[in-house]
């Protein structure tokens, strides 16, 4: 480096500063005095742990500002646990920064990079040893290790083959059948159209056969919502329109990006919202989707009555509900 | 001889003769480490992650890692009766009706909160100040995966009740699991045991979430520590300090008075948390059930960007000979975040490429004196903070009266807009700060001291800095920007021009710089003033 782009030189370490409790004895058997303060206040702390343990009823509330009615065993226990913890910290601290030694050290680095004779070594060992098992001579060997060694792996995969069952084409199916009833959910009852009024919403889940028992994994594809709006609003073709009745349409609750159960209804817009990533569907127009990730409608489940007059399924769902996959089509 | 001393050296002498460890505990006990506030956010880290160990151990006393379905017959009254799985049950019996277990698991899923925050400030200090430099890549690289796996494992942990909200999380991953072309339903039906929810899940993820990725994080943490240990802590520069040496304090007594004394003021402010901050109050949530929901659903902070990509993400969904590829999941569920922490992980190594500079470093840089870095990593801060964002779009629409869309447009807009914007303004703002250290080491500070001169003229007195201070803003290397290689001494052609291209191209954009002032430049400008 020419002598003109000479960096400024380095000054070197400053002066070590003494602290007060350093030259002055009085100073010194001040910070003593705090340090070991410090330390009581956690024994207060712990004291008050045992006390809140012991003393305060599991059930007692009290109010606290900005907390509100809160648990007083629990407060304290918790209180009582962060102080014994925190005044010992900081009767560590203090002691370090008053008392122990703030002398600034120097300590040497080494490059990380070995020697070069102790890097030759190092290759020359490891060729000589691998040379002495001989591995490069004997190709036999060589080879059946590397199959035996690769074909092992294959039996803890196949055990693991039991940690499920394939799909098959349990993502496409739901109870919904031809002539399945709505029962509402919770309470198991069938209803009439009379039960719902125009505006209103309800969740129905399919009438299972006596003696089966709805599971979380029925519900996560067969919840479905019943929204009632007067039937001239519906903007639907001729297929779709005959999926309702008397305006009232029923889609999968289950959302079509990821899952989650679409439960916003705003009457005045006609809008459903997904409240997990706020994909939005249009009622009116068979749930089409005005925004937000979804990249389907719901898909509409087409109903009727039965004799009884109580509203049912007309047919299966049309298409796989929730989220996609990629044999959704298949 | 004290007794006290006495029995010491027998103790030392017994341990010594059975593991000739004199030498090397002399060694480690006067090990000198720098100091530094900075350097205390990776303690954070560790000592979360040993308070999340703690609280965690005493948790698994109670909790029932089942799905199986039971009626709830606990304190709380409210959910008298109710059917639920016997995992969300026992999550309210530890709630409820442990002594302490309403904290325990406040302090659990605080230290979990605090973990991931200390672990991202820790990531954006060892960036900002060039300490991933050689020879710490690997630490990097460790660092890296321990950050990826903290977020599986936070999100595993905050699982575990089996709520309404954390059911719905699970929910999610599980569509984003699906929609892995070609194996997505088998992986899925693997995972779960069979169709979503099944019966399987919880007991999965609680033997994931308390031994498998616990075990791991150790493993890493060992190994990150022991690399710190070996290779010396990096220090900030100033005077004294050199690439060849170490200044601080010796680990004992001053350090580990310190680094102790720390652990327990963090396990204080945890246990200060989990007794006055209500977190995850899951008996609010109810049991799940994948036909119910809450509105404002939330995942913790860390899961927030990843929401907040997927709800912005545009309706693309492609079918390829019929199948169907759920581009708005797949892009911002697995693609992005691919490439954000492969881009991450190999930083080190893309930054030594463009510069050229294979050296070992110790020295941290000013984030100043490295603009093009400093910028990268304020693109990346701006991209994470407009995800974010989005990630709770819903509850900023609630609280502060503005619609969802606006919100949604803003940051799908914004997440492509801002991040460049932000390295351009922070590239610009680093080269005025070097210009201003220029300034101080040429000309001194200004005093705010006005002399009227004999003549009538009015100066502004400045007063020279210290050496020391002057060294500081001076010690930083300038590296001169890669020419492109573009043919041979014959005028033979490159066969790698176009990378030399590139790469020369990065480099001249790495290299902009403020001239630092030169020894020489001082002694000119004193001469002038005398």
């Amino acid at each position: 480096m020419s002598k003109e782009l000479a960096p400024l030189s380095d000054p070197g370490l400053p002066e070590h500063i003494h602290r007060k409790a350093d030259v002055d004895v009085k100073a010194a058997k001040k910070a003593e005095r705090q340090v070991g303060i410090l330390f009581l206040f956690s024994v207060l702390g712990t004291l008050l742990f045992v006390y809140a343990y012991l003393g305060i009823d599991e059930d007692a509330f009290i109010f606290v500002p900005v907390l509100g009615s809160t648990n007083a065993h629990q407060l304290f226990l918790g209180l009582g646990l962060a102080m014994a913890l925190f005044f010992i910290g900081m009767a560590a601290v203090h002691w370090a920064k008053t008392l122990m030694p703030d002398h600034e050290v120097i300590d040497y680095r080494k490059e990380q990079r070995s020697k070069d004779e102790d890097r030759e070594d190092f290759v020359s060992t490891v060729k000589d040893r691998a040379n002495e098992a001989g591995l490069g001579r004997r190709p036999f060997i060589k080879r059946t290790m590397l199959l035996s060694l690769g074909l092992v792996g294959i039996s803890p995969v196949l055990l693991l083959g039991d940690l499920g069952p394939l799909p098959g084409n349990d993502q496409k199916e739901t109870n919904w059948k031809s002539g399945t009833r709505l029962v509402t959910d919770p309470g198991d009852r069938p209803i009439r159209p009379s039960d719902l009024e125009v505006g209103g919403v309800a969740q129905v889940q399919p009438e299972l056969p006596a003696g089966k028992v709805r599971h979380l994994d029925d519900i996560a594809k067969d919840s479905v919502l019943l929204i009632r709006i007067r039937p001239e609003e519906f903007n639907l073709d001729a297929e779709r329109l005959s999926w309702t009745y008397e305006g009232i349409i029923a889609f999968s609750k289950i959302c079509s990006h990821m899952g989650c159960a679409v439960a916003l209804y705003e009457q005045t817009t006609k809008h459903l919202l997904c409240p997990c990533h706020q994909s939005t569907f249009d009622v009116t127009r068979a749930a089409k989707v005005i925004f937000g990730p979804s990249a389907r409608p719901l898909p509409q489940l087409a109903i009727t009555v039965d004799s009884q007059g109580y509203l049912v399924a007309k047919q299966p769902f049309s298409e796989p509900v929730g989220p996609s996959f990629w044999g959704r089509n298949k | 001889m004290s007794a006290r001393e006495r029995v010491a050296g027998q103790v030392a002498n017994y341990v010594d003769e059975r593991t000739g460890s004199a030498k090397w505990l002399k060694k480690t006990l006067t090990k000198v480490f720098p100091d530094h506030w900075s350097f205390m956010l990776g303690e954070i880290v560790l000592y979360s992650f040993i308070i999340l160990l703690l609280s965690g151990t005493f948790l698994t006393f109670w909790y029932d890692p089942s799905m199986r379905e039971v009626e709830y017959e606990g304190s709380y009254q409210p959910l008298s009766g109710l059917k639920m799985s016997a995992a969300y049950a026992s999550s309210l019996h530890i709630s409820f009706d442990v002594r302490g277990g309403l904290l325990m698991r406040q302090i659990h899923h605080w230290a979990a909160l605090i973990f991931m925050a200390a672990m991202v400030a820790h990531l954006m200090r060892v960036f900002f100040t060039g300490a991933f430099r050689k020879p710490r890549e690997f630490n990097w690289i460790i660092g890296v995966g321990l950050l990826t796996l903290g977020i599986v494992e936070g999100f595993l942990g905050y699982s575990l009740p089996d709520d309404l909200l954390s059911g719905t999380g699970i929910r999610i991953a599980e569509a984003i699991i699906q929609a892995i072309p070609v194996v997505g339903s088998y992986l899925s039906f693997f995972i779960f045991g069979g169709a979503f929810p099944g019966e399987m899940f919880i007991q999965r993820i609680y033997v994931v979430h308390i031994l498998l990725l616990p075990g791991i994080f150790l493993a890493l943490i060992t190994v990150h520590l022991m690399l710190v240990w070996y290779q010396k802590h990096t220090q900030y520069p100033g005077p004294g300090r050199t690439e060849k040496n170490v200044v601080g304090y010796p680990l004992m007594p001053t350090y580990m008075a310190k680094a102790g004394g720390f652990f327990f003021i963090v396990f204080g402010v945890t246990a200060f948390l989990g007794a006055v901050a209500s977190i995850n109050p899951i008996w609010i949530y109810g049991p799940y059930n994948p036909g119910q929901i809450g509105a404002g659903s939330q995942p913790d902070w860390y899961m927030g960007w990843l929401d907040g990509l997927v709800r912005m993400a545009p309706p693309l969904e492609a079918y390829i000979f019929g199948y169907t590829l759920s581009l708005n999941i797949l892009i911002p569920g697995l693609i992005i975040p691919g490439i954000i922490f492969t881009g991450m992980a190999l930083y080190p190594f893309i930054e030594s490429w463009i510069t050229g500079d294979k050296r070992e470093h110790h020295l941290l840089d000013r984030p100043r004196n490295a603009p093009n870095r400093t910028a990268l990593g304020a693109m990346s801060i701006t991209f994470m903070l407009v995800t974010l964002i989005n990630g709770g779009n819903d509850l900023l629409a609630t609280h502060f009266d503005l619609s969802i869309n606006q919100i949604m447009w803003f940051s799908r807009i914004g997440v492509i807009v801002l991040p460049p914007l932000a390295f351009v303004i922070t590239k610009r703002i680093c080269l005025s700060l070097q210009r201003a250290d220029r300034e101080l080491v040429l000309h001194g500070k200004e005093t705010g001291r006005l002399v009227m001169l004999p003549h009538g003229e009015f100066i502004e007195v400045h007063e020279p800095l210290t050496p020391e201070k002057a060294y500081l803003l001076t010690q930083h290397e300038q590296l001169p920007a890669l020419e492109a290689n573009l043919s041979n001494e014959y005028g033979v052609r490159n066969p790698k021009a176009i990378r030399s291209k590139i790469r020369s191209r990065l480099s001249r954009s790495q290299a902009e710089q403020i001239a630092k002032p030169t020894a020489n430049d001082v002694k000119e400008l004193e001469g002038g003033h005398h």
